[in-house]
């Protein structure tokens, strides 16, 4: 979706201003709500591309004006909410009120280390030969779904050149929406500045974008 | 709940926190009530970005990739292994690509569409980061970028800006500084920032 998430190249944000020293967390509310996105994440059973979308898919002047945490957790809300998992009224109360839906598996103290360590791969096996080479000249199609996608609208319409054939990977625009993995072909693909600026465009400027050979066209 | 100031990437005005603030805490509520989560996960959770996992894992990488030239090649050649070796794997990191810099191209990480960024080997990322003006920027001016960072590069050098648009998660290796010839890896490793491994900014001089 045409989101406020999709950045790259808006204007007006002002200059980027670093926090020294900086910690981790700014309150213990980011901690709780970091640690349940991750921990809920297994019983809840929706993978990342669909928390993704959770967070993007709200009223452009909504997003701006959340901290990233905050937008974390009213995903994680969502989320739940729609799996009936929860209910605003639970929430209202503090506490429980309605009978626990069962769930396949809660993460446990003991498996923490091991499931952050094993992660969540995204490269699958497949039979099918990639479209694209190394070298090959590519156009970023024009695409504007109302669903998730990850080709970002700077490089939408543009040429670049395959730079790796990264391998077959989780396709999120599926995957966001329940519709399965359809694992496609992935590739790095590089735009130069001026190709995606025009004459404001640093000449000395290339960007390179991981693309799903279905964003992509033979040029 | 806190007494930390707010730092964010935007103001908020205090009800607004307090009612995210309570809504946090009614939510953990909930779900351990219904046995969805434990409690002490999540204690374990937040230890570990807070404590363990950080910007430490990758100057160890960058050290021996400068110290040692078969982990170097091995580093670029992939590095999801490479970087396995120093026990350093898993979420946010599944699949890494190592950038090099050189005195002819500089390379430079964001996220335009949300905030990826490799955790195993840098933590949890800053919120500048994560923030509008950061990943509305790099993609179109990243010298304006560098410039609020305080860093400037010769005009020929080539920007090489890596949008993480995948699972992909990129750790740029930075210059090695001169001057440090011999230096073990120890040593070498407390040359290397956070920034000069996300590419807005360079490794510290020894002098």
């Amino acid at each position: 979706m045409n989101g406020a998430h999709d950045m790259g190249g808006v204007h007006g944000f002002g200059p980027v201003e670093a926090e020294p020293n900086e910690p981790v967390f700014h309150a213990d509310w980011e901690k709780r709500a970091f640690a349940l996105t991750l921990a809920v994440g297994m019983p809840g059973g929706w993978n990342i591309d669909m928390s993704r979308f959770a967070r993007e898919n709200r009223d452009p002047a909504e997003y701006l004006s959340m901290s990233y945490y905050q937008i974390w957790f009213v995903a994680l809300e969502i989320m739940l909410k729609e799996r009936a998992l929860v209910a605003e009224d639970e929430i209202a109360a503090g506490h429980a009120l309605h009978e626990r839906k069962p769930v396949t598996r809660v993460l446990s103290p003991d498996d923490v280390l091991k499931v952050l360590h094993r992660g969540g791969p995204t490269e699958r096996e497949t039979n099918t030969r990639a479209a694209f080479k190394v070298g090959d000249r590519v156009r970023a199609k024009t695409i504007h779904p109302l669903t998730h996608t990850r080709l970002p609208r700077y490089v939408r319409g543009h040429a670049g050149v395959i730079e790796r054939v990264i391998g077959c990977h989780v396709f999120p625009d599926s995957n966001a929406h329940g519709a399965g993995e359809n694992s496609q072909w992935l590739y790095t693909v590089r735009f130069g500045g001026c190709e995606l600026w025009g004459a404001d465009g640093d000449p000395t400027l290339t960007v390179s974008v991981d693309a799903w050979e279905p964003y992509l066209e033979k040029l | 709940m806190s007494g930390h100031d707010h730092h964010h990437d935007h103001d908020h005005d205090h009800s607004e926190l307090s009612e995210t603030q309570l809504r946090v805490r009614a939510l953990e509520t909930v779900l351990t009530e219904k046995g969805y989560v434990d409690p002490a996960a999540l204690d374990l959770l937040i230890e570990t970005y807070e404590k363990k996992v950080g910007p430490r894992n990758g100057a160890r990488v960058v050290a021996k990739a400068w110290a040692d030239p078969d982990y170097r090649a091995r580093l670029f050649k992939d590095a999801t292994p490479a970087v396995a070796e120093l026990g350093f794997a898993g979420r946010q990191g599944e699949h890494i690509v190592a950038l090099e810099n050189t005195a002819k191209w500089h390379n430079m990480v964001v996220c335009t569409l949300c905030s990826c960024y490799p955790w195993p080997v840098l933590g949890l990322p800053p919120v500048w980061y994560k923030s509008a003006p950061y990943r509305s920027r790099a993609v179109a001016d990243p010298r304006g970028i560098l410039a609020d960072f305080g860093v400037t590069l010769p005009k020929d050098t080539e920007i090489r800006v890596w949008d993480s648009t995948a699972e992909i998660r990129y750790l740029v290796i930075p210059m090695r500084p001169a001057g440090t010839e011999g230096w073990s890896e120890e040593k070498l490793a407390e040359l290397v920032t956070r920034d000069s491994m996300i590419g807005t900014g360079l490794a510290k001089d020894p002098k």
